[in-house]
């Protein structure tokens, strides 16, 4: 520290305006990541959909002023016109508000769903791969158990004991779903384990948590990153199903699900 | 290879005690008595607890829940699987019932999946970057990002209602005896609308797996000793590209049963999935509980069959095995 201050009161106005750049010339990972993604168009255009999407789910009561709850049997069935941009249902609801509100239930139960998930694979991933020998060996083989499992007969075995409701769907979608992503990770930290920076880590005495959290995590966790973002894409279209079903959201609240069915929920 | 198949056996008992014992417990927890469920209400007014205490006993329902589950267990070893609350039937009559239907119904999928997917994606890999590659993809892309429910009500509105080629629902046509056009006509919707998401991903796997395989120096070297393009793609490329197809395919038939839950009840297919579906809304816990063991049965089995498939067509996986 001493050495440092020192080292800089040496130097001079120009030196220091260079010390000041460099910074910017060395880019901390993010910026690089952000770098690379931004050259990426397909990227782009998904994240700017993925973005007005959200926006529109948030901002709901502006993008679609109509009450997505109020029926009005006069106007049901009415075919898309200017007062009903999508239409209506049989019992005379603005498909178009139905639809904007429901972004905020699809959205939610995906992303909710993901984390959970993400959080339980994350954990249990480091550990197995960490640790390896019995602890390894308990936790894949559980997650064979639950991998086998074929989980919609199970999520709605569940939801129909406790109760169909949002909070129940994306909890045990969440609570199911982290299998692949834990296998995954685990196989990625097996590889990373053994590289030269971890024993380097190791010799010089870092704790355990500090070597998996901070030096292994980074290293392994892009593949798992990858898995997460289908996820919410699959957790959206188990909730579809699940909603389908009558195991799911309930009516009158919408999701994407019920918006597509057919018969007035 | 035998001493592998061997081990995976073993372990499908051990995780068919997992999967049950896990469920028994969460169904335990639901709210509502059975005992009281099951007395008619008229007949309930004139009892007293001590009554209503002496039928939980003789039910055996006063036992701890981990008691109850090694009854169920021993119980369902000898074959006995219960009886349905709301149907006069035994759960064991219900399945037997239901799991022919599912089964062909599954079986024709993956045969479906297996054979498009894999066909679509070679196509797609030969021709990389082809319209009909983009095609390919823009077509896989939407059959994975579509709801099963939904592409099923398509398929009925266009197929069964705007064209009138297929019938909406069911097994057969009712009054009609059995025969295999009949059938086949009643299963082609159902099977396709099952389909498509397995067979959609199935042709990414092949497509970039294939792609890959392409790439390597050994195709280069089977290309400069003048062999024929089509020994390389089936002999050289498609065998080693197989292996993570295989691997697909097996872990992809848990969300076939899923898949299968969903399309039955659509097209109102006598399935173990309409089946469960109408147990859990009518809370018939002891069918829920035999199709559930009867799903894990169906799906470790099918794993079993995918890793045999995959330690065959991979000598290696059966050496680490021994």
């Amino acid at each position: 520290m001493i050495e440092q201050r020192r080292e800089i009161s040496l130097i001079g106005p120009a030196q220091l305006q260079l010390r000041q750049a460099a910074p910017s010339a060395v880019e901390t990972p993010l910026q690089r990541t952000w770098r690379r993604f931004r050259r990426h168009k397909p990227a782009i255009i998904s994240l700017i959909f993925i973005c007005i999407i959200s926006l529109m789910g948030i901002f709901a009561p502006i993008v679609a002023p109509k009450d997505p709850l109020k029926t009005s049997l006069i106007d049901s069935l009415v075919p898309p016109n200017e007062t009903y941009w999508l239409g209506t249902d049989p019992v005379g609801r603005d498909v178009w508000s139905r639809t904007v509100y429901a972004i905020r239930v699809s959205l939610s139960v995906g992303i909710v769903a993901m984390s959970i998930s993400l959080i339980i694979a994350l954990l249990l991933g480091t550990i197995s791969g960490y640790y390896g020998g019995m602890v390894d060996m308990v936790v894949m083989r559980m997650t064979d158990i639950i991998m086998t499992i074929p989980s919609l007969v199970i999520i709605m075995a569940v939801v129909s004991v406790l109760g169909p409701s949002i909070y129940n769907v994306m909890a045990v979608i969440g609570i199911l779903g982290w299998t692949g992503m834990a296998r995954l990770l685990r196989a990625q930290i097996l590889s990373v384990r053994e590289r030269d920076f971890i024993k380097a880590a190791r010799s010089i005495g870092v704790a355990d948590w500090r070597i998996m959290l901070l030096h292994i995590l980074p290293n392994a966790v892009a593949p798992v990153l990858v898995a997460a973002t289908f996820g919410v894409a699959a957790a959206i279209l188990t909730e579809a199903a699940l909603s389908f079903l009558g195991f799911g959201v309930l009516p009158p609240t919408t999701s994407w699900a019920t918006c597509s069915m057919p018969r007035a929920r | 290879m035998g001493q592998y198949i061997l081990r995976r056996l073993i372990l499908i008992p051990i995780l068919l005690l997992g999967i049950t014992a896990i469920d028994f417990a969460f169904i335990n927890m639901a709210p509502g008595d059975p005992v009281t469920a099951m007395i008619d209400p008229a007949e309930m007014r004139l009892m007293t607890q001590a009554d209503i205490a002496r039928r939980r006993q003789a039910l055996g329902l006063d036992q701890p829940v981990a008691v109850r589950y090694v009854i169920w267990l021993k119980e369902v070893v000898t074959g006995n699987l219960g009886h349905s609350y709301v149907k006069a039937q035994p759960v064991s009559r219900l399945m037997i019932d239901g799991i022919k239907n599912t089964i062909l119904l599954m079986s024709l999928s993956l045969v479906f999946t297996t054979v498009v997917g894999v066909a679509l994606g070679i196509i797609s890999a030969l021709k990389p970057y082809s319209w009909l590659d983009y095609t390919l993809t823009a077509l896989s892309f939407s059959g994975v990002a579509m709801p099963s429910f939904f592409f099923a009500l398509i398929l009925i509105f266009i197929g069964a209602l705007k064209l009138g080629w297929f019938p909406t629902s069911g097994l057969l046509t009712p009054g009609m005896p059995f025969s295999l056009s009949d059938r086949l006509s009643h299963m082609a919707l159902p099977l396709i609308a099952l389909s498509i998401g397995g067979t959609a991903s199935l042709l990414r796997y092949t497509r970039s797996s294939m792609l890959e395989i392409l790439q390597e120096e050994y195709i280069t070297t089977a290309r400069a000793k003048g062999l024929s393009k089509r020994a390389i793609n089936v002999r050289h490329a498609f065998k080693n590209a197989a292996l993570p197809i295989i691997t697909i395919l097996g872990l992809q038939i848990p969300n076939l049963f899923g898949g299968a839950v969903i399309i039955e009840t659509i097209f109102s297919i006598p399935g173990i999935g309409s089946t469960m579906v109408e147990a859990m809304n009518n809370s018939d816990y002891p069918v829920m509980m035999g199709g559930i063991l009867l799903s894990g049965i169906t799906v470790l089995f099918s794993n079993l069959l995918a890793d045999a498939a995959y330690a065959l067509a991979d000598p290696r996986i059966a050496m680490s095995g021994e």
